[in-house]
């Protein structure tokens, strides 16, 4: 990590369904940019954007590139920190199980595989909101 | 009458729209992000299954893949590929899209 002063935190929101519009792939594409100056980031996963993280997806059909397999990497560019909204998960019918299992390696552990995906209520939302010093939406 | 339904139904209200004002008979697609209108266990899925007892609910079978909901299919939603869907079109006298 860089020098304590210079890390800010930042938050990206996402809130929109794969493939329908190009907000969840740009979000990616940021994510990973952001992810090179090396800050404290967070991904937000609310609304219909706890869709984008659905393991098993089949692209073939549609002729649109599956980026799916871009969460698995996150945890290699230390994003390690995917919050999931349970509410909006559990009104789409969808659990914890029906979303791909994104895990990081913890260097001061060994290399410890442990699980990024972390399911929060709305009000655990709240508190991540103000804590923010940047917050970017997709 | 074919209804057509791309939106998430959680993000318009269009699939409701048309479930609201559809006519026993119809038949309703689901496409694109339409085609979370399909999930079951949902939000939604008790409204989609009521529009069952008189109506056809389709899905558009690589929009569901793409998405990775293609094994989680509400039980007597029918599954079409785009052949289907250019049937569908075909068959129906009208073809109202909900956008």
């Amino acid at each position: 990590m860089s020098e304590a002063g210079a890390t800010k935190k930042f938050l990206y929101i996402n809130r929109k369904a794969p493939y329908g519009t190009i907000y969840a792939w740009e979000s990616l594409e940021v994510v990973l940019i952001g992810a090179a100056f090396e800050q404290d980031v967070s991904l937000l996963f609310m609304d219909d954007g706890v869709y984008q993280l659905i393991k098993g997806m089949d692209t073939k059909g549609i002729g649109m590139k599956n980026f799916s397999a871009t969460y698995s990497a996150l945890g290699d560019y230390d994003v390690n920190k995917i919050y999931v909204d349970q509410d909006a998960l559990a009104e789409r019918g969808l659990t914890l199980e029906d979303l791909q299992h994104l895990v990081w390696e913890d260097e001061n552990e060994d290399w410890a595989e442990k699980d990024s995906i972390r399911l929060v209520s709305r009000d655990e939302i709240a508190g991540l909101l103000e804590e923010q010093d940047v917050i970017f939406n997709f | 009458m074919l209804h057509i339904v791309n939106k998430s139904p959680f993000t318009t209200t269009s699939l409701e729209s048309c479930l609201r004002v559809s006519k026993p008979g119809a038949t309703i697609l689901l496409i694109e992000d339409g085609v979370y209108g399909a999930l079951d266990g949902s939000r939604v899925s008790d409204t989609v299954r009521a529009a069952l007892a008189d109506r056809t609910v389709c899905v558009l079978g690589v929009d569901a893949a793409a998405r990775g909901i293609e094994g989680k299919v509400l039980d007597g939603i029918d599954v079409v590929d785009y052949d289907g869907f250019v049937d569908l079109v075909a068959a129906n006298d009208g073809v109202q899209s909900w956008l």
